[in-house]
């Protein structure tokens, strides 16, 4: 842990960063076959998100930001550590305790395409959550009217099915359905990557209006720094099952100290060639850099 | 890319150029397996012989003149009159009344062997394929062994042990042939146990009942039903065929008795075997057909007629007429345009639907590229921009019409003006010789049966007419040069034992081992992580550079386009927005479409900002309704 992410724990008020938190969490998944070895996705996390917070979760493919997120959903096995939320050990909670804990803590997934049952009518899916909590049929038709008004979708998506819909509306259909019980905490896993830019741009105002409008906090999982920077209040960097960095957005993704960010910060290209030449350069020479660095330090690369 | 759907639209949006009145805006079909189920004449042929039969089995009591075993001792193997209207057997007894409780008793049976098959295979198929783990590794023991039994024999035990009873021989074929059932149902749910639907549904607290009940069991619903017509059958036969043998019960009438019996007298009365076989045969292949046609309903099987002249609307034929009278005059290009690498004039391509209209996906698009040049065409999922790149491939499928244009490689035409098709023959001279392809997934375009090595020294044997071992070192110099640091392990390697960024590498080696003219990139490196990203977009750059070649970079994302490209071209709905050098394009694009588009690059906004212009709540309100989204 770097002394300036240390130094961030410190100054924040555990009342501030209380809704969330996840302590020395270790998640091992069972290898295939007899005996065979674990496979640890993740390891020693610790994050906390306070109420209206974003937390980003940035990182690439395999490094176990979306194991992250599942953990704290209760759909991946915590095989060591704590995860709180208001307070409350959840780390093992039991279906029962999560149909409880649902109406605080819900899901965006990824892919529109596969989050949403695609025999179900739009109505029936965003009236389970609510039918789960035991909210009359009546009253949950009417909420449902709500959720479709909140995300912009048109009343008479009620009863048409997913595939009527395209990407960027069905992610809509998916935050209507994790909005449905006004939840405290929303788990969003990668929840633009699927869309189009201009897509991406009015989801992402979707999530910062609803955000401002309800006080919901987001732990936002992305691979794409931009959209982290974007939407995110605080930022924590995933490097092989590890968090490498974590602090305030705007110095984790302007300023970012450890190595593996830095990368990451310059090889995402910006849309005009000669700024883009230039951060080329830049990339080029902290690889040199880092590279020679390892070597000095005896790392083989 | 799943282009067709992301553009499914609730009502077209307003300006959009393509005229799509069809396809994908009237596609949703609801309850239609039934209505297309008694579309198809075999369908409804099925089901109209299945409810006769079940009707005759159901009032057999009333129908039946007279009792099955009651016998007319001074009239056997009597021919048909007007009492015994199929005639009598050996003992007398009438052939349609036995036929009518033939039919109760057996289709009875084999409901009762379908009925069993799925009380034990269906709940153990969920929970094995829903909870996976120990019930999982038992049931399948348990499959393995029910398998693995000789059925016929176990049958005949069976019979020896608790008597000649239709019913308890049914019930012990239904447990032999329950893991069909339970195979079935298994990987259906194991498919969708996965999905982020049940993990939505988790997370919403339902539980696992609910979860099964109504988000798992619609899956395997359908599979079940065709399951259970061929079991069916399956079972009459199997009940028949021990009943002919002679070791059913016989008092009772059932179909295999009477075949049985009238195998007895076929020299004297033929027909006693005739009719209870034609039953048979008529319920057998019933149930097959009802299965099929099932099957074919669920598939959404409706064929487009290809009507390939006809389908052109007016404005098209003038334009193709005209074409083909160009062609007749010239097969060479226009003059002044051979320098030209590849030149597209005034491309379309479309889809003839059922309905004989054409759905255009490119409309009207013109560039060209030069050698040495690297043109990015940038557009959003369902711009056409894919379609573009594989009509100059010629890897459009087979549904494809080229209805308008020309594209012309090199100074040939590779789609002369008029053609309606990208010519296979001109195209595979040119295709991985001249012009060569890097996808988007590299892992789903390598073959994982066959080690790299091979996959990249193959097409060099092939297109370059070298020996074996020349290939094999020109495949390793080529890992060697797309930065693959040991390329002799990788060329050993399987592709499941390399990232997918040395895939993509791979792939570019593969690109670029018969030393093309043109690359066309397709989303290159949509599929990687961003460090990745960086490296490979180094590794075209420096590539292009040495080999001169040209490029056409298909993406969504501007910043590759910054890093790559010389040229632009912005597509949208089909057709080309916007065409001009890199600079120009990304700093002062022209239209609307291109500056909305780089509005919503996130790089050097403010966060925590609205995006879209405000007012935004509205804009965002009215644009899902017009459906730009």
């Amino acid at each position: 842990m770097t002394e300036r992410a240390a130094l961030d724990a410190a100054e924040s008020a555990p009342t501030q960063r209380g809704l969330l938190r996840v302590e020395d969490l270790v998640v091992d998944y069972a290898g295939k076959g007899f005996r065979a070895k674990k496979f640890r996705a993740l390891t020693d996390i610790n994050i906390s998100i306070g109420q209206g917070e974003t937390l980003g979760l940035v990182g690439e493919s395999g490094s176990g930001k979306t194991t992250l997120g599942r953990a704290v959903l209760g759909l991946a096995p915590v095989s060591g550590g704590r995860i709180t939320f208001e307070g409350q050990d959840i780390s093992h909670a039991t279906r029962r305790q999560r149909r409880v804990l649902s109406r605080d803590m819900q899901v965006v997934f990824q892919d529109p395409y596969t989050s949403l049952n695609p025999a179900l009518e739009i109505g029936d899916i965003l009236a389970e959550p609510l039918g789960v909590q035991g909210m009359e049929a009546t009253a949950a038709k009417k909420r449902v009217k709500e959720l479709l008004d909140q995300v912009g979708l048109p009343s008479d998506a009620i009863h048409r099915l997913p595939r009527e819909f395209s990407g960027g509306q069905r992610q809509r259909v998916a935050i209507a359905r994790a909005l449905a019980l006004s939840p405290k905490l929303i788990v969003c896993d990668e929840p633009v990557s699927a869309l189009d830019l201009s897509t991406q741009a009015r989801v992402l105002d979707l999530f910062l209006q609803i955000q401002k409008d309800t006080g919901v906090s987001y732990l936002f999982v992305s691979h794409d720094l931009d959209v982290v920077r974007h939407i995110s209040h605080r930022v924590a960097v995933m490097y092989r099952g590890e968090i490498v960095e974590q602090g305030p957005a705007e110095v984790v993704t302007r300023d970012p100290e450890h190595p593996y960010t830095q990368r990451l910060l310059l090889a995402s290209p910006v849309p005009d060639p000669d700024r883009q030449e230039k951060r080329r350069a830049d990339r080029h020479r902290l690889l040199e850099m880092q590279r020679q660095q390892n070597e000095q330090a005896g790392v083989p690369a | 890319m799943t282009e067709s759907v992301e553009t499914a639209a609730l009502t077209p949006a307003p300006g959009r150029a393509v005229p799509e009145k069809s396809g994908q805006t009237g596609t949703v079909v609801r309850s239609t397996v039934l209505r297309r189920l008694f579309k198809n004449p075999l369908g409804i042929i099925a089901i109209v012989i299945l409810l006769a039969m079940a009707v005759m089995a159901v009032f057999a009591d009333a129908l039946a003149p007279f009792d099955e075993n009651f016998a007319n001792i001074s009239k056997t193997l009597a021919a048909p009159d007007g009492v015994n209207i199929l005639g009598t057997d050996s003992s007398g007894r009438d052939v349609w009344s036995r036929l009518l409780f033939g039919a109760q008793l057996t289709l009875a049976s084999a409901l009762l062997c379908a009925a069993v098959a799925i009380a034990i295979g269906l709940p153990a198929g969920l929970i094995a394929g829903y909870y996976a783990g120990k019930f999982e590794a038992v049931s399948n023991w348990v499959v393995s062994i029910l398998m693995s039994l000789p059925g016929l024999i176990v049958l005949l035990t069976i019979r020896a042990a608790f008597g000649p009873s239709v019913w308890i021989a049914m019930i012990a074929f239904g447990v032999l042939i329950s893991p069909s059932y339970f195979r079935l149902t298994r990987s259906a749910v194991q498919s969708v146990r996965n999905e982020l639907y049940v993990d939505a549904a988790r997370v919403s607290g339902l539980s696992d009942l609910r979860i099964i009940t109504r988000h798992i069991f619609s899956v395997v619903r359908a599979p079940i039903i065709i399951q259970t017509a061929a079991i069916a059958g399956v079972a009459i036969a199997i009940q028949s065929g021990l009943e002919f043998l002679g070791l059913g019960d016989p008092a009772k009438a059932t179909w295999g008795v009477m075949l049985s019996e009238g195998f007895k007298n076929v020299y004297l009365t033929p027909s006693l075997l005739f009719w209870p076989a034609f039953a048979m045969a008529l319920t057998i292949g019933a149930l097959v057909l009802l299965g099929n046609a099932i099957r074919d309903a669920l598939e959404d099987g409706e064929k487009i007629k290809h009507r390939r002249k006809k389908i052109r609307t007016a404005e098209d034929a003038a334009t193709a007429s005209a074409a083909k009278a160009a062609r007749k005059t010239v097969a060479t290009v226009e003059a002044g345009t051979e320098h030209h690498l590849v030149k597209v004039t005034n491309l379309g391509v479309g889809y003839p639907q059922a309905d004989g209209s054409v759905k255009k996906v490119v409309d009207d698009v013109s560039f060209h590229v030069d050698r040495g040049e690297i043109l990015g065409i940038v557009g959003e999922s369902g711009s056409g921009k894919s379609q573009t790149a594989f009509s100059i491939l010629g890897l459009l499928p087979d549904t494809a019409r080229i209805v308008a244009g020309a594209i012309q490689f090199d100074g040939n035409y590779t789609v002369a003006p008029g053609e309606d098709k990208v010519s296979q023959d001109r195209l595979s001279k040119l295709r991985g010789k001249r012009i060569s392809y890097i996808p988007q997934e590299p892992m789903s375009n390598l073959d994982p049966a066959f080690t790299i090595g091979y996959q990249l020294v193959t097409p060099m044997m092939r297109v370059l007419g070298i020996s074996k071992a020349e290939a094999t070192t020109r495949g390793m110099k080529l890992l060697a040069d797309v930065g693959i640091v040991n390329p002799e392990r990788t060329f050993k390697a399987y592709p499941h034992e390399v990232s997918g960024g040395m895939a993509q590498r791979v792939l570019i080696a593969g690109a670029i081992s018969c030393e093309p003219d043109l690359i066309i990139a397709d989303e290159p490196t949509t599929a990687l992580d961003v460090t990745v990203q960086a490296d490979v977009l180094d590794l075209i750059r420096d590539l292009q550079r040495r080999l001169g070649v040209g490029v056409i970079l298909v993406t969504h994302n501007f910043g590759v386009v910054a890093d790559l490209c010389d040229r632009v071209v912005v597509m949208q709905n089909g057709r080309l927005v916007e065409e001009g050098p890199v600079r120009e394009i990304l700093r002062n694009p022209k239209k609307e479409y291109t500056q909305t588009l780089l509005a919503s690059m996130l790089e050097g906004k403010e966060p925590m900002t609205m995006l879209v212009p405000a007012p935004s709540s509205v804009t965002a309100r009215s644009t899902a309704k017009e459906n730009v989204l």
